[in-house]
């Protein structure tokens, strides 16, 4: 093996301290850039984390909806019109919107009621580890997550509280369906969510559309389209690329994601620059000795890219740990972040690329060497 | 009779920039030949680092040809000059300059690995010129774990290792005192018993006249005297 990975982390570790403090550089940046990352990679799920789990395979929704959370509303009548489209086997409406909950000793909260058919193709609650989806027929009954008991005043099922002044009982429970805007989640059957909400009889917020066998999407969506007029026929695709652009760059939350991120690139490559650059400085009598008895370029910048190598895998070792730590600590959290394995693997791939980069300076500075220094040192 | 080795033609150099610019080397021509252990003399700021550095490629003279193993090198940009130096020329250094974190061996074997011999058999060739200097025992010490006169040998085995015919020195016995200098002036002058090979060696150490087959003085940029160093002065100094 050649001797340049010695002499790279020869160099590299010869002065412990500098090399500690380039390793808590790259940490800090990495780790800056984790959580944003993964901040946004757990955005991205949560944002969609209904269409996610609807098995509509179109939506039908007012022009102009721009989210699933965006309470527009179209006349219900659309439905039978969409059920007469060749390809369509069932079309079911979907009401959404806020309301006020009463907790049993009297103070209220904002929860946002998703209302469907509690046959067949609907919205349900996902998860449920206490009561039964069927119970929710029961005039009244509701279901919400367990994350929200304490925010709701309530312990478990059979539990009452009153949803725009009217007695609710909470007859499912489930796990995990937590709202990124912190709102709980209230499920119901579609009449009563017209009621909680306060919308008409006749209006809906969605048509959830589900194809008969063998019916082509695209050809269905835009017979869709064409019959039913002053309305958006989006496929779940469709509809979760839209609250994604919506939630991440309409409002500028993503925006500000990536500043995040980007700013953790750029403290990191500086870090690693100066770090390089100096341990440069410091062997710059080695790397003119190298010049002299004649090493190319090439095997002068392979020393350097080492450094910069090994500082990347050491420094990634680290921020990766506490990335984990922070996924973990972060998963029961209304916007968790989320380590996916392309996540870490691009993140792996960013802080080679930061500290390769990073070794330009460096490297500047070694083809400025001149050889000869070394007959006057 | 031997062939010429490195041949220096007319060279003229000029150091420095406005004001502050001297003309360091003034038309100087040097020859060395294989077999040849030739002591280049001078007082301070005569010139010899520059033609040192010249003769070594590592600089370009403003004026003049240099030849090493008949190859002309005016034309050669730096990565083909670097070529030239690992494959023909070998430094030994006043400072020593080896790598303080690098062992003995690897120290040595950093010649070979630049050129891209990263076998078995360059690090039994390194383990082998560590023994010839004497340092055989020593392959694994760091230079600071190493005496002057240790790293100025392990300094030689990186400079020879590689079986260049030029081997330049610059004030290789400068730190060292007598017994140590004299051990490392016996083992450059077996190196120069080789007629394939040269050493040139920049020195102010009188000492070591009787090593030399050869001794050119340098003074103000110009070679004013050469004088061949007779066997009667080698015997008066080893009496």
């Amino acid at each position: 093996m050649s001797l340049q990975f010695r002499l790279a982390s020869r160099n590299l570790f010869h002065d412990r301290l500098r090399f500690v403090a380039t390793v808590i550089g790259i940490i800090f940046s990495i780790v800056l850039v984790t959580v944003q990352m993964g901040l946004y990679v757990g955005f991205r799920r949560m944002v969609t984390t209904m269409i996610d789990h609807s098995p509509a395979q179109l939506w039908i929704m007012p022009v102009g909806t721009k989210c699933f959370e965006d309470p527009s509303l179209l006349d219900e009548r659309q439905r039978f019109r969409a059920l007469a489209v060749p390809g369509v086997a069932e079309a079911t409406p979907l009401v959404i919107g806020y309301a006020q909950w009463r907790l049993p000793q009297g103070t209220t909260t904002p929860v946002f009621v998703v209302g469907s058919e509690l046959r067949g193709l609907g919205l349900h609650p996902w998860n449920v580890v206490e009561g039964r989806l069927d119970d929710l027929s029961v005039p009244g009954a509701v279901a919400i997550d367990q994350t929200y008991f304490e925010r709701l005043g309530i312990s478990g099922v059979e539990q009452t509280a009153e949803l725009r002044d009217r007695k609710v009982q909470v007859m499912a429970v489930s796990k995990g369906i937590r709202s990124f805007t912190t709102t709980p989640y209230v499920f119901t059957d579609v009449e009563r969510a017209r009621t909680y909400t306060g919308t008409t009889p006749s209006k809906a917020s969605y048509l959830l559309v589900r194809l008969a066998p063998d019916a082509d999407l695209w050809k269905v969506q835009q017979a869709l389209r064409d019959s039913l007029g002053n309305v958006e026929v989006l496929t779940a695709a469709e509809f979760r690329n839209r609250s994604r652009s919506f939630w991440l760059f309409g409002t500028g939350a993503g925006a500000a994601l990536f500043a995040g991120a980007l700013l953790g690139v750029i403290v990191g490559t500086v870090i690693v620059a100066q770090t390089l650059y100096s341990s440069t400085k410091d062997h710059l009598n080695e790397f003119a000795t190298l010049r002299a008895i004649g090493s190319s370029s090439r095997y002068i910048y392979t020393v350097i890219i080492w450094q910069a190598l090994l500082s990347a895998i050491v420094g990634f070792a680290g921020a990766a740990g506490i990335g984990k730590v922070v996924a973990a600590a972060t998963a029961e959290s209304a916007l968790p972040v989320i380590m996916t394995p392309l996540l870490t693997v691009a993140l792996f791939a960013l802080t080679v690329t930061m500290c390769v980069g990073s070794a330009i300076t460096a490297i500047v500075k070694v083809m400025r060497i001149d050889p000869a220094m070394v007959f006057s040192r | 009779m031997s062939d010429i080795v490195l041949e220096a033609t007319d060279l003229v150099h000029h150091l420095g920039q406005g004001a502050g610019r001297v003309q360091a080397l003034k038309g100087v021509s040097l020859s060395l030949k294989g077999g040849e252990l030739v002591l280049l003399m001078g007082p301070s700021g005569s010139g010899k680092t520059t033609l040192l550095s010249i003769l070594g490629c590592l600089m370009t003279p403003d004026a003049g040809t240099v030849k090493v193993g008949g190859q002309a090198v005016a034309a050669l940009d730096a990565e083909a000059l670097a070529k030239l130096r690992r494959e023909r020329i070998g430094f030994i250094f006043q400072s020593y300059h080896l790598f303080p974190t690098l062992n003995a061996e690897d120290n040595v074997r950093l010649a070979l690995d630049v050129r891209g011999e990263w076998a078995r058999a360059a690090k039994l060739a390194s383990r082998e010129v560590l023994a010839t200097v004497g340092l055989g025992h020593k392959r694994k010490s760091l230079p600071r774990e190493l005496s002057g006169g240790e790293q100025q040998r392990v300094a030689i085995a990186r400079a020879i290792v590689g079986k260049t015919q030029v081997i330049l020195a610059d004030e290789p016995t400068g730190a060292l005192d007598t017994s140590n200098g004299q051990a490392i002036m016996t083992l450059l002058a077996d190196i120069a018993k080789d007629p394939s090979r040269a050493v040139l060696v920049v020195t102010h150490d009188p000492r070591i006249l009787p090593f030399a087959s050869r001794v050119v003085h340098i003074e103000d940029g110009r070679i004013v005297r050469e004088e061949a160093v007779g066997e009667s002065m080698k015997k008066v100094s080893n009496a």
